[in-house]
């Protein structure tokens, strides 16, 4: 897979990443993952030019770039996966996502598909417990997964159909995702759906049962 | 003890995460009403109310507000730890989806008390869905004059950066996530000092978890007594409950410190059909297991640590009947392992080792003199390391012996799957598949 060169804009944006920041280094994790979004992976030019921004040598950019899991040092495909196999998730139902989506691949943890399309991982607890099991697309959630509706995900994704998060907006690429988490704000905090049945279940008890907290002075 | 929605009061609200929305049920007044307090009476009002932090440790807000040094001539920061990782806790996440304003507000209320113009708030990476309306929060509120220059008038000055990890649970703990908000690997720091003298830049630093900062604002509008009228004199207040696992309506329960897992768990549909409750983790994984006999104790800080447990972030995992013990344990000792930062030997290589070991008993293939072996290695793990990620790799398994000792050892002939069959442990039926 070709790897986009860093381009003068590139380090325009390297830069306005540093200017948010009383010390420019505190800048190097979002730099990071904005150098993943151009290239799909924190690669040796990368690292590079991180180093050179922050007036760093390399080995301390790379001692932090291989300190994180999400930063990948191989190239990633259009789709990063995940599957949580913490233990609740896994025993809700995650150990066998995650072998229905190494079965339906042919391919590993850390690994991507021949075509460039899909890399998948066994991830971590998400905080997502209440929609248990969970699966990530570029890390927007997709929740109470099962076999079926997973192997109808991958389909969806192969044909380049629309996919809606069910947390999160419509998926688009890992690259997206990254871009985001580099601080540029993509402007999508309203596609997400509303609050869900999980989010929402103590309220819709406490007025079902007219519970609610004390009356204050203040207007809440 | 209730349900008392407060932080979760207008989530049904279709834009609950717009300011406007926030604003209708009285948001940012408590700013308001406390730009024209002194900073020290925003404390004393916060330490009148009792708050412990949500985070899980517990400790008094109002007073990790006060040991910030004053008139020191040197910067104040705040820094919201909304790294939540911990296997098990889920509140502060759906918090910034449906309700950033509140956070927004309350770092705004805690940044004038301690006297911070600048405030980070540091989100694990994986959540690009909450990030997306924190960032959107912060931006309407800058457009709103409720950040930046000059506060409503005050002379008050804040700008708030939102800042996303990138996958480590240990910045979790404080130390850790300041060594990597400042462009480190995230390694703890040894204490003293404490990030309120040397925290961020070497700064006075206050780091609070999102659901603590986010009760903020309710406090300073209803006033302490108001917060203290609900949970226990040494509990006081409203605490999300995330209660997930084998229930039949698993989700958030805002109720009042002191309320019972048999309450929450009624709120929450009770145990799924056919199904027992076996045991349950109050609040996440770092935290001891309890069994269906401790389900009637309060929820609080007193009341769990008397039974031998935490509070810790107050998210119950209930798993049912279907449940491998050994599964479960051995899959939490390998996110310690693959989470331990690695500076601390204990906690390094003592997670390696009882993984190891667990995997065997996994396939039943365990033998019984190994338990001591594992309890040894907890024993040398616990208090060996600088920061709490080693204390809590070393509860889940003396934790689950207390219980279930027999199981760990029918490990030893059976593997786990053969007496716990994965497919009844799924809920996949529940989604009719």
């Amino acid at each position: 897979m070709s790897i986009r060169a860093i381009t003068e804009e590139d380090i325009k944006n390297l830069e306005i990443l540093a200017a948010k920041y009383p010390e420019r280094r505190s800048a190097l994790l979002p730099m990071l993952h904005y150098v993943q979004s151009i290239q799909g992976m924190v690669s040796p030019a990368g690292i590079q030019t991180c180093a050179k921004v922050l007036d760093l040598t390399p080995a301390e950019v790379a001692a932090v770039a291989t300190f994180y899991t999400m930063f990948k040092r191989f190239p990633m495909g259009k789709h990063h996966i995940g599957v949580c196999t913490n233990t609740l998730c896994a025993l809700l139902g995650g150990d066998e996502l995650w072998k229905e989506l190494t079965d339906t691949l042919g391919i590993g943890h850390d690994e991507t598909t021949v075509e460039g399309l899909f890399t998948i991982e066994r991830i971590e607890c998400q905080a997502a417990c209440t929609v248990a099991p969970v699966v990530t697309v570029n890390w927007e959630f997709m929740d109470s997964m099962t076999p079926k509706s997973l192997r109808e995900l991958i389909e969806k994704l192969k044909l380049g159909a629309p996919v809606q998060s069910t947390r999160g907006v419509q998926i688009t690429s890992i690259s997206d995702s990254e871009r985001l988490l580099a601080g540029f704000n993509d402007g999508k905090y309203s596609d997400s759906p509303l609050a869900d049945d999980s989010m929402l279940a103590g309220l819709r008890v406490a007025k079902q049962r007219n519970m609610s907290a004390p009356a204050g002075k203040g207007v809440k | 003890m209730a349900l008392t929605p407060v932080l979760t009061a207008h989530w049904d609200d279709p834009k609950s995460f717009e300011i406007e929305s926030y604003k209708k049920y009285g948001g940012y007044v408590a700013l308001s009403n406390s730009l024209k307090m002194t900073p020290d009476e925003v404390i004393g009002i916060v330490k009148d109310s009792g708050l412990r932090g949500r985070g899980g440790a517990g400790f008094p807000t109002g007073m990790k507000w006060s040991f910030v040094p004053q008139n020191d001539g040197k910067e104040h920061y705040l820094v919201v730890n909304a790294d939540e990782s911990e296997p098990g806790a889920c509140k502060d996440i759906p918090l910034m989806l449906a309700n950033p304003h509140s956070l927004v507000e309350g770092v705004a209320i805690a940044s004038y008390a301690i006297r911070a113009s600048k405030a980070f708030i540091y989100i694990r990476g994986e959540v690009p869905h909450a990030i997306r309306r924190v960032m959107n929060a912060v931006e309407q509120a800058y457009a709103a004059g409720f950040l930046g220059k000059n506060i409503q008038g005050s002379g008050f000055n804040l700008d708030i950066v939102v800042h996303a990890g990138a996958g480590a649970y240990i910045c979790g703990e404080e130390t850790a996530l300041l060594d990597s908000l400042e462009g480190r690997r995230g390694q703890p720091r040894l204490k003293p000092p404490f990030p309120a003298v040397a925290g961020l830049y070497a700064s006075p630093t206050v780091v609070n978890n999102v659901e603590t900062l986010a009760s903020v604002p309710a406090i300073i509008l209803n006033g302490a007594d108001w917060f203290k009228s609900m949970g226990t004199e040494k509990s006081p207040g409203f605490k999300l409950f995330a209660v997930s696992g084998h229930v039949n309506r698993p989700g958030i329960f805002e109720a009042a410190l002191g309320t019972t897992m048999s309450e929450l768990l009624d709120y929450a549909g009770g145990m799924r059909k056919g199904s027992k409750l076996k045991f349950w983790i109050p609040g996440g994984s770092s935290v001891p297991m309890l069994t269906p006999e401790h389900i009637d104790i309060p929820m609080t800080y007193e009341d769990l640590s008397a039974a031998g447990t935490m509070l810790g972030t107050g998210t119950p995992m209930m798993f049912d009947h279907t449940t491998s013990v050994v599964k479960a344990v051995s899959r939490w000792l390998e996110f310690y392992k693959h989470e331990s930062c690695g500076k601390c030997t204990p906690c390094r290589e003592g997670t390696y080792w009882i993984t190891g070991i667990l995997e065997k008993f996994e396939h039943g293939k365990g033998k019984e003199e190994e338990l001591s072996v594992i309890n040894d290695v907890c024993g040398q793990i616990a208090g060996r390391s600088f920061c709490a990620l080693g204390d809590a790799a070393a509860t889940p398994f003396p934790g689950a012996m207390k219980y279930f000792a027999d199981e760990f050892r029918d490990a030893t002939r059976i593997a786990a799957d053969a007496s716990f069959p994965p497919s009844a442990t799924t809920i996949f039926d529940k989604a009719g598949v």
